[in-house]
């Protein structure tokens, strides 16, 4: 019998990283060891992480697959579980359910320039791809990261920025909303930047996440720079309970953002009711 | 084809549900108070009525209110204890629409779903054919019927002092087993055809190309308007017989924590309110159109069916008076004109 989707692994926290003032990283692992190795995944999926006594909340898997030492998750403090998350120490006990739901469509960007345009914690699935690219450099052709935050202490992954930076292989485009002293980055939205990068949409895929506003204000400056709908790639967040399709609430006309998503091209959401 | 069909005879009843409660739990309708008739384990000297359609469908049998998923023991070493359901189960006295409420469950949840699938295994249902359709039905109009018997394990009619039984299933055939069921005569098999003939229930509206036509009034302040008296109470969406949306929660215990699953309503506003305070369905408008989009578009373009058995119940119970047979007509001529 195939295992109670409903079921969460016992995964002990490893590590807790404090990225912004609102939001952690945590490292944990998957006690059993035969259930560690089982658990395979792939970039872009999420997982629902528990606190027990409190519940379930979904976040994508970023650490990407190529690296197995642990799973990490980026929880930013807005409501009830995610407090609670943000107390775990390393050592306590949570629940991990999945993987769960679609994942980015790597195959198909082999040999193409990949544009990753990400705001505040919509970093987080970006991170996962962008290092599973990494790890297989030489698949992919040229990768930008246009990130940008509301200011310099809103930016995650601070460390792997600075490690990215003095990279050859990437091009790191990183600002804030407003002027800070000491910032030597770019100032400005993530839309208008984006705008004065005018990246060609030739032999390019662009994918991009972020908070609902600046993803709207996005679509229209890719679509402005010629990027056609299908080479336009975002992931969903939406509230979620059961992570497989069957509670109802996270639909957009018939499909199903824990189970037919998260990712989706342009292409594809502009095929279902316009409800985001 | 006449083979086979039994007759219970209505003081014979009884005792069939005293036998059937010694190996199952056996649900029956019961007048909880006068005019509301809700779904019990059967007890020596209830009266079950069978007369007329429940106040609320059988759902609850396969997909409790509120069931325990995980139980968590934190005392000592963690621990996660499924807890799967028990012990068959007998529906005694569905109705067609409340059985075809079943089988979207079925689409949906499926074998996917453990515990669902594990009750619905072990469920035996007993279906009484509808004779006399009363004002709120519009089974025909979404492809069901009064009479329809799948999804049923057995079948009851009923003709003067009792009910004329058929087995649908190997199941239904056991039951039919039960000293309580006696060979019918030639005339009760007779009368049984007769009072299936003269039941009468015409569609209400042709829902020919309702799916699409859903998609096209998407983004207009159709559903604004058709909204403007609903209360968001979810009422509908309780007593519906296909309406199986859920919540997942977790609960404190003395020995750590218990996971339960309840039901939810997307006429709530909190249903999809996120945690950062977006909420992609704010208002009723957009929430009760979720509803008639989901049973009327989305799952029949997912599983070929409606998400609707046309029971009547989310317009005999609605406090405002919403009428979901008005709505889709007024869909189909806004969406023509």
């Amino acid at each position: 019998m195939s295992r109670n989707p409903f079921l969460p692994y016992i995964a002990t926290v490893k590590e807790v990283i404090e990225e912004t003032p609102n939001i952690k990283t945590l490292r944990v692992v998957i006690d059993d060891p035969s259930e560690r190795e089982a658990f395979r995944f792939e970039p872009g999926q999420v997982a629902q992480l528990s606190v027990f006594g409190v519940g379930e909340a979904t976040f994508v898997i970023n650490s990407p697959p190529t690296r197995t030492e642990y799973l990490q998750f980026s929880v930013m403090k807005v409501g009830e579980v995610t407090t609670k998350i943000h107390e775990l120490r390393p050592g306590d006990k949570v629940g991990v359910r999945g993987p769960l739901g679609n994942w980015f469509p790597y195959e198909g960007m082999k040999g193409k320039d990949i544009l990753f345009i990400g705001g505040g914690i919509g970093m987080a699935p970006l991170r996962t791809l962008l290092l599973f690219m990494l790890d297989n450099r030489s698949d992919y052709g040229h990768i930008t990261l246009l990130y940008g935050a509301r200011s310099p202490r809103d930016l995650c992954y601070k460390e792997e920025l600075k490690e990215w930076e003095g990279r050859e292989d990437i091009e790191l485009v990183l600002t804030v909303d407003r002027e800070f002293p000491g910032w030597e980055g770019r100032v400005g939205l993530v839309p208008n930047v984006l705008k004065e990068l005018a990246p060609s949409p030739e032999g390019k895929v662009a994918i991009t996440c972020g908070p609902p506003i600046m993803i709207r204000f996005t679509l229209q400056a890719l679509a402005e720079l010629g990027f056609a709908d299908d080479q336009i790639v975002t992931t969903l967040e939406r509230r979620m309970k059961c992570g497989i399709g069957l509670c109802g609430r996270c639909n957009i006309g018939g499909r199903y953002v824990c189970k037919d998503g998260p990712v989706f091209t342009l292409a594809q959401l502009k095929e279902l009711p316009p409800e985001l | 084809m006449k083979d086979g069909v039994k007759f219970l005879e209505e003081g014979a009843l009884e005792g069939l549900l005293r036998r059937l409660s010694e190996r199952a739990r056996v649900w029956v309708p019961v007048e909880a108070t006068p005019g509301v008739v809700l779904w019990r384990p059967w007890r020596e000297g209830e009266k079950v009525r069978l007369d007329r359609q429940g106040t609320e469908p059988p759902k609850h049998v396969l997909f409790p209110r509120s069931e325990t998923l995980l139980r968590i023991y934190e005392k000592e070493e963690l621990k996660i204890e499924e807890v799967m359901p028990q012990g068959p189960s007998v529906i005694f006295g569905a109705r067609p629409c409340d059985v075809r409420g079943f089988e979207v469950f079925d689409q949906v949840f499926g074998e996917e779903d453990p515990y669902y699938s594990v009750r619905r295994r072990e469920t035996t249902i007993l279906t009484v054919l509808c004779t006399e359709p009363e004002r709120t039905c519009f089974c025909t109009t979404v492809g069901g019927g009064p009479l329809e018997e799948k999804g049923s394990d057995v079948t009851l009619l009923w003709i003067e002092g009792g009910w004329l039984a058929q087995a649908v299933t190997e199941r239904g055939e056991e039951v039919l087993r039960d000293e309580a069921f006696v060979e019918a005569s030639r005339e009760q098999i007779e009368k049984g055809e007769q009072r299936k003939e003269a039941v009468k229930l015409d569609p209400v509206v042709d829902l020919s190309g309702i799916p699409e036509k859903f998609l096209e009034s998407f983004t207009s302040d159709f559903w604004r308007r058709v909204t403007a008296k609903c209360i968001s109470c979810g009422a509908c969406t309780f007593l519906c017989p296909t309406c199986y949306c859920f919540n997942i929660t977790d609960e404190r215990t003395p020995e750590g924590a218990e996971r339960l699953r309840s039901w939810d309503a997307c006429m709530f506003y909190h249903y999809t309110l996120e945690a950062s305070g977006h909420n992609p369905r704010p208002t009723k408008a957009e929430r009760y159109r979720n509803r008639i989009g989901h049973k009327f578009s989305y799952h029949p373009s997912n599983y070929g069916t409606y998400g609707c058995t046309g029971c009547g119940r989310c317009i005999k119970y609605c406090p405002v008076g919403m009428d979901v047979r008005e709505i889709l007509r007024e869909l189909k001529e806004y969406a023509e004109g």
